[in-house]
């Protein structure tokens, strides 16, 4: 990586954790030890499926959340307070400067999520005692959540080359939404007629599928995953950060900084 | 070869929500700043300073019109190895400290990791800011801020350092302090390009000024020219309050300033005025020629524009 995308990158990260962004982790695992000990005592046979369900979709809700509300100031607060002034008026490409800004911003969500990733391994050995093979799934699973937190992060970055941080956190959230029920939305294109049907293809296609990146049911209920799903998912997951990021990218390099 | 060459560089932003219409920031400009001089950008608060000094650090770009610093394009990322900016009242990342920022920006620039060490103690010291160089910069004051800035500015031994409003909302010790730095800039060999609304400080640091208001350009040149001798006239001072009745009749126009009485009269009427002051016991203190200062001239310079501005609506 070039050495300035990297001080950048190692910069955000430092502000991340100096921010307490990281003490999300400690309401993580209060959620998740809480739920543990509730669903040993309440749940019979069920509650390894309990505790991957609910610790996968913890990590991927609170990710999300970070995801969103740091990206979309990755770079409107450094307008906003000037600090990108004595940035950019360093030999600092301001592709650069997005790309780094990204790398570090996947770095803390990387880092947050091998914790709560501990936490729920954790979980589980409460529960169950020991671990099954099947468990490696879940690693699998927490792999496509990082795929989808880049996702996220990129287009969070996108919006908040153009727009408010406000506007930037709505149109991100929408996303997510609407690219958490991709799969529905593409059976409902394909049983749709006309205009109709051309319209809900294209949104279909446009918006992230998150549908795809959700194993998590599979996972809590061993069902296996195979090769080609993850290929396909780190190549679709790949192909559009790159493309929101140059989305991004394309933004910055035009905009007057006022 | 000129430290900077502004060519009718130009600046239009599109103001308004619905309709849009254009609201011209920056008029053709055109200004070159010689290698190793002290130049003064002088205007009052909007006049187009810092848009100019955004541009040329590719912040904003132009609607028109180039630049060249240091001989390359403006916009050639490698050119901005060799130049320093601190921007109007700065604002650093606060969770860091000073030590910190200072190496981030070292790495940024390309400083190598061993010589950055040395310099960010160097200029640590330099600021004054040696003792509180591990606190969070949040914990600092604005005065504590723009020394940082300033070391940040600096930190790279660039050529050519870009200061906007560099004494801006610091105490007289601080002002003093830059001075003494910009000074020390100018001994080092290096271009000092500063914008300010102060003229006292352009007065005394700059080696040229020029003069920016409402986006245009009104005037530029060396601040010995700008202030130099009034055609013709001399200025007396003496000591005391009494303005001898024959120093009147001379056609002098006498001011009255605390224990000293300055009178600007013309050139051939000096003999006339020492012997009036002899008659009366006065003690002179100096003949000098008139000359006008930097802000008669500023002031000037602004009055015309307005004036010519009015005759033209």
């Amino acid at each position: 990586m070039n050495s300035r995308i990297a001080h950048i990158a190692t910069n955000t990260f430092r502000e991340a954790v100096r921010d307490r962004v990281l003490y999300n982790l400690i309401a993580f695992a209060l959620l998740l030890s809480a739920a543990a000990i509730l669903i040993g005592q309440i749940s019979i046979d069920v509650e390894r499926l309990v505790v991957v369900n609910l610790g996968l979709t913890a990590v991927s809700l609170f990710g999300v959340v970070i995801a969103i509300f740091i990206g979309i100031g990755l770079v409107s607060k450094e307008i906003e307070k000037r600090t990108l002034y004595t940035v950019l008026s360093r030999p600092v490409r301001r592709w650069e400067f997005i790309v780094g800004k990204f790398f570090g911003l996947a770095g803390t969500l990387v880092v947050n999520t091998f914790f709560m990733g501990i936490g729920v391994f954790g979980a589980l050995l409460y529960v169950a005692h020991r671990f099954h093979a099947s468990d490696a799934l879940i690693l699998v699973a927490l792999y496509f959540i990082v795929l989808e937190f880049f996702i996220i992060c990129s287009l969070s970055l996108l919006f908040s080359s153009f727009s408010t941080p406000m506007l930037s956190a709505v149109f991100a959230f929408s996303l997510f939404v609407i690219g958490s029920f991709a799969d529905d939305l593409r059976g409902f294109a394909a049983i749709s007629h006309g205009l109709t049907h051309w319209v809900a293809t294209a949104v279909a296609y446009l918006v992230p599928n998150f549908s795809a990146l959700n194993v998590i049911s599979a996972v809590a209920h061993q069902q296996a995953l195979s090769p080609q799903l993850i290929l396909q998912n780190t190549l679709y997951a790949a192909f559009y950060t790159v493309m929101a990021l140059s989305g991004a990218v394309l933004i910055f390099e035009r905009r007057n900084l006022k | 070869m000129a430290a900077i060459e502004i060519l009718a560089l130009e600046k239009t932003y599109m103001v308004g929500f619905w309709r849009k219409r254009p609201k011209r920031a920056l008029h053709p400009l055109n200004l070159t700043v010689e290698d190793g001089e002290i130049f003064g950008f002088l205007g009052p608060n909007g006049a187009g300073k810092t848009t100019t000094l955004k541009i040329l650090m590719g912040l904003v770009f132009p609607t028109a019109g180039s630049a060249r610093i240091l001989g390359r394009d403006w916009s050639d990322p490698e050119v901005k190895a060799q130049i320093g900016f601190l921007p109007e009242q700065p604002y650093f990342y606060d969770y860091l400290t000073a030590h910190e920022l200072l190496d981030y920006y070292g790495q940024l620039s390309g400083v190598p990791a061993k010589e950055r060490k040395r310099r960010v103690e160097e200029m640590l010291s330099r600021v004054g800011l040696q003792d509180v160089k591990g606190v969070q910069l949040r914990k600092f004051s604005k005065g504590m801020l723009q020394r940082v800035g300033i070391a940040q500015s600096i930190l790279h031994d660039p050529k050519l350092v870009f200061l906007d409003e560099p004494m801006s909302g610091l105490d007289p010790l601080g002002r003093r302090d830059v001075r003494d730095l910009i000074e020390q800039l100018k001994q080092e060999g290096k271009t000092v390009f500063f914008s300010t609304h102060i003229l006292s400080d352009a007065e005394s640091l700059c080696d040229r000024v020029a003069i920016i208001h409402k986006g245009e350009l009104r005037g530029v040149g060396a601040v010995e020219d700008l202030t130099s001798a009034v055609q013709g006239k001399i200025e007396v001072i003496w000591q005391g309050t009494q303005i001898p009745s024959s120093m009147k009749a001379l056609g002098a126009e006498c001011y009255v300033s605390g224990e000293t009485v300055r009178a600007a009269l013309p050139e051939n009427q000096q003999d006339a005025a020492i012997d009036a002051l002899r008659r009366e016991r006065i003690r002179l203190i100096a003949i000098t020629p008139l000359r006008t200062s930097l802000e008669t001239y500023f002031v000037e310079k602004l009055q015309h524009s307005q004036t010519t501005a009015g005759k033209t609506s």
